[in-house]
């Protein structure tokens, strides 16, 4: 139990953890249906894209690497705020946020 | 403990976004995402990323998940039929999604250079020196002007925000 308790954690199952929730967000994005749910994928990716940073950040002792990961958040805000006024803008004029409703540029 | 905690949020993480992909109602997708966001925000503090845990918590698990509720109440958006979407995506997406996480997994299990995490090691190994001192050192510094060019960014992206979801008749007043 004691040997538990002072276990450490090789900086690779962060990284491990960064890549299932990348990917996890990849397949939200193929697989949901609603506009809004797709666009809550997005927001996991970039999630998951700052794990890695701040853990490789732990593991050379690098300040640049947090900094990156709060442009990283205030681009993920500017990006949140438009991309929901497009979100209704596009429900305002289709009346619908089901993706495969929404195909006018499509072939 | 560390590890007990790793795998305590991280469990937790894998969870929520399982979760996420599985709930077809928005409103249920966006609480499992306030789980995954607060959930990171404790793996930050554990990687030593004080001021980050802090930012996530506010910034993501507060202001863009309220925005994200704010818009799923505001829409009304009910439960999601299901289809399966595009061919391309399957035939396509899936394996591909496959591949990336197979060569991103086998690069870093070979990876020689990676340490272990240790606990209550920051930027710095200093006494006195904290991770926002050492964080504010250099964003506002060297890195004084790409700051302040985000805020450029955020103005134009709240006036794009209002100009998007201004109400329609904007278009007919310039019309006239």
């Amino acid at each position: 139990m004691n040997s538990l308790f002072s276990q450490e954690v090789p900086i690779s199952w962060y990284l491990l953890l960064s890549a299932v929730l990348f990917s996890l967000g990849v397949v939200g994005f193929l697989i949901k249906r609603n506009l809004i749910t797709v666009f809550m994928s997005i927001e996991l990716m970039l999630n998951a894209v700052n794990l890695s940073f701040i853990a490789f950040a732990h593991q050379w002792h690098a300040v640049k690497g947090q900094i990156i990961v709060l442009f990283v958040m205030m681009v993920a805000a500017a990006e949140a705020a438009v991309g929901l006024a497009i979100i209704i803008a596009v429900f305002r004029a289709r009346a619908t946020l089901a993706v495969d409703r929404i195909d006018l540029m499509k072939l | 403990m560390h590890l007990i905690l790793f795998i305590l949020f991280a469990g937790f993480c894998l969870a929520g976004a399982i979760n996420l992909l599985l709930q077809a109602h928005p409103i249920t997708s966006a609480l499992s995402l306030v789980v995954v966001m607060v959930s990171l925000a404790v793996l930050y503090l554990l990687l030593g990323a004080e001021f980050l845990a802090a930012a996530q918590v506010i910034v993501y698990a507060g202001a863009i998940m309220v925005l994200f509720t704010f818009v799923v109440m505001l829409l009304n958006a009910g439960r999601e039929e299901r289809t399966m979407g595009s061919n391309v995506a399957r035939a396509l997406g899936f394996p591909a999604v496959v591949a990336v996480l197979a060569v991103i997994a086998t690069v870093i299990l070979s990876s020689k250079g990676l340490g272990v995490a240790t606990l209550g090691e920051g930027l710095s190994n200093a006494a006195d020196g904290t991770n926002i001192e050492a964080l504010s050192r250099v964003l506002f510094h060297e890195l004084l002007l790409p700051f302040e060019v985000t805020s450029v960014l955020f103005l134009i992206a709240i006036l794009g925000a209002v100009a998007l979801a201004r109400h329609g008749d904007g278009e007919k007043a310039a019309g006239k």
